[in-house]
């Protein structure tokens, strides 16, 4: 049996879980096996159910608030076990990076990370990675009979139908108070970063984070996250979560603004992976315009308010 | 108070990534190494509570080859006051979290600290996976940490946000910036840090290891159309017509 973990947020399925339940039902079809999907969090099951576009006929849920990597693995392993999972599959974020490294262990099963196609069954089982920040790819081999793998987003494309999956629900108790959350601070409302189709990044041709209302209104135009290059998060011009690149998050939208940024090697290693990248910069000789699909040589002061007025006839 | 931190050894972050040998090795030539910049601000750190709290040491662990020396010599540099390589190529994030754990179990770390991620297979998993095999508690990544006692504060990444979270130790911690400022080895440090005690040791047998078969690189982009700042408009036309993205 093939298990994909589907997370949630904000009442919804994310993203990405799309892709992994996506991937589960082509993999299982390919191996001839069943594919099962599990959700532990809050949600609506009307929602939930909708997983069933992606190929899964059954989705186990979790109601319950827990936010402890730990006790959601506890949960993930338990019910990989009943239903005897040969391969479970996550999608990649903070938190199911941390659920899946613990399932690994408690499962006995190998586990490969970034995963970018379904994987290779033709003979044995291998895996393509991404590897050295979307610089390169890998061919993995795992041999063992378990597996755990977790998928980079946007790297399966999806073909939703109209099934609807049926929801059990499940209970057990999980319970281990060794850490304490004493406080969460998140931006509310806004489109997350690492989820987003489409991301509106500025760097420090933006000039300051008086001037962030130019990116924030064309973000706001395209419903696109907001995002930023890492001189601009030192500088406390942002926070620091929407530093994008090598040492800050990894995006992988469809559509990635770089205003104002020059390309530097560390910045493009965190946005690779993106579909399209569109540049827009005053020095025609920005390296970005080396990595970028679509370039405008131009003032950000100037481009950003015309294409955030031109954005409204396209969203 | 003990702490271990485990140290890549990692391509620095300006590398071209190409591979040799029909695609199945990892060209060196020309590519300078560096200790994965996670690590490196998960060692500043160390070096700050270590100074802060006498009687407290810090062991740098690292899996890798003989290659890695200087790798290892430089963390002894900025401070570390001992080091332990496992002698084996890290063949993946089980392997290398196998040995480190192995470790941890016969030197009863308080605290274990790593980097978020390598930079070259950017698993993520390491400090996950040594955590469960030692039963203690993670938290990752994380931009702050203090110590009171037995207590660890730490601020933890979370998307779109951040979580304040304490935490007894032992436990194991992934760090990124701003946990603490880079530290530049002075010449007393460069110096010390060829008589710091320095162990290989041979690895642990593991199974559950993927193993990669080969290498490739991402198809090149054809070329940036250039949209004219005149009519900039037009950008939303090819997204949507030819690029088929929006
Ligand atoms: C170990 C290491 C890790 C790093 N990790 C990261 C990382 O994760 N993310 C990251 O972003 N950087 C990272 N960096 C830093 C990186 O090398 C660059 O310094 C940084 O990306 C530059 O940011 P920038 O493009 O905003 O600024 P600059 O390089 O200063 O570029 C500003 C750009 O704005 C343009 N510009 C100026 N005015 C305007 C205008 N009015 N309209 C339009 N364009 C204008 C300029 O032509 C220029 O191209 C890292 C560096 C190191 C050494």
């Amino acid at each position: 049996m093939i298990l994909s973990y589907i997370e949630i947020a904000d009442g919804d399925i994310k993203k990405t879980s799309l892709e992994v339940a996506q991937m589960a039902a082509e993999l299982a079809k390919k191996m001839g096996d069943s594919a099962l999907a599990i959700a532990i969090g809050k949600a609506d099951v009307t929602k939930l159910a909708l997983i069933g576009n992606y190929g899964i006929s059954t989705l186990i849920y979790v109601d319950t608030d827990v936010s402890i990597s730990k006790n959601i693995a506890t949960l993930v392993a338990n019910i990989a076990t009943k239903n005897n999972a040969s391969t479970v599959i996550f999608p990649k974020s903070i938190m199911a990076d941390a659920v899946a490294a613990s399932v690994a262990i408690k499962i006995d099963a190998a586990i490969v990370n970034n995963v970018v196609e379904i994987p290779d069954t033709a003979n044995g089982f291998s895996v393509k990675r991404s590897i050295y920040t979307g610089k390169a790819f890998a061919k993995v081999e795992i041999k063992q009979a378990k597996k755990v793998l977790v998928l980079r987003k946007n790297a399966i494309s999806t073909q939703p139908t109209s099934d609807i999956a049926s929801v059990e629900t499940y209970k057990e108790d999980i319970s281990t108070n060794h850490l304490k959350i004493t406080e969460t601070n998140k931006t509310k409302g806004d489109i997350l970063l690492t989820d987003a189709e489409i991301v509106v990044s500025g760097g420090r041709g933006l000039k300051g984070p008086e001037n962030w209302h130019l990116i924030e209104n064309l973000a706001k135009a395209l419903g696109a996250a907001t995002g930023c290059s890492k001189p601009v998060s030192d500088m406390d011009w942002r926070p620091h979560h929407e530093h994008v690149g090598q040492t800050g998050v990894k995006v992988a939208p469809n559509i990635y603004f770089a205003v104002g940024i020059s390309g530097a090697i560390q910045h493009l290693a965190g946005v690779n992976s993106s579909k399209i990248l569109v540049a827009i910069n005053t020095d025609p000789e920005a390296p970005f315009f080396k990595a970028a699909d679509y370039g405008i040589v131009g003032d950000a002061f100037d481009i950003l308010p015309k294409l955030t007025l031109a954005a409204k006839n396209y969203r | 108070m003990k702490i271990l931190v485990c140290i890549t050894h990692v391509p620095d972050t300006t590398s071209k990534i190409t591979f040799t040998d029909n695609n199945t090795k990892f060209n060196t030539q020309n590519v300078q190494f560096i200790i994965g910049p996670y690590d490196e601000y998960a060692l500043a750190r160390a070096v700050e509570l270590r100074d802060a709290q006498a009687g407290s040491s810090i062991t740098v662990l690292h899996v890798g080859t003989a290659e890695s020396e200087n790798t290892i010599r430089k963390a002894l540099a900025i401070g570390a006051d001992d080091a332990i390589r496992i002698d084996a190529e890290p063949l993946d994030a089980m392997f290398v979290a196998t040995q480190i754990s192995a470790i941890a179990k016969q030197n009863k770390y308080d605290l274990i600290l790593m980097g978020r991620e390598s930079i070259d297979f950017n698993g993520n998993m390491v400090h996950g996976l040594v955590a469960e095999m030692l039963q203690i508690p993670v938290i990752s990544p994380i931009m702050k940490l203090d110590i009171t006692g037995n207590i660890a504060t730490m601020h933890k990444e979370i998307e779109g946000g951040k979580e304040v979270i304490e935490c007894q130790m032992p436990l194991v911690a992934g760090c990124q910036e701003p946990i603490a400022e880079w530290k530049i080895p002075n010449m007393r440090g460069i110096m010390s840090a060829k008589s710091k005690p320095y162990q290989v040791i041979a690895p642990v047998e593991t199974q559950n290891v993927a193993l990669t078969l080969s290498y490739d690189l991402p198809v090149a982009k054809s070329g940036c159309k250039m949209i004219d700042a005149s009519t900039p408009e037009k950008l939303f036309e090819l997204l949507k017509n030819e690029a088929k993205v929006l």
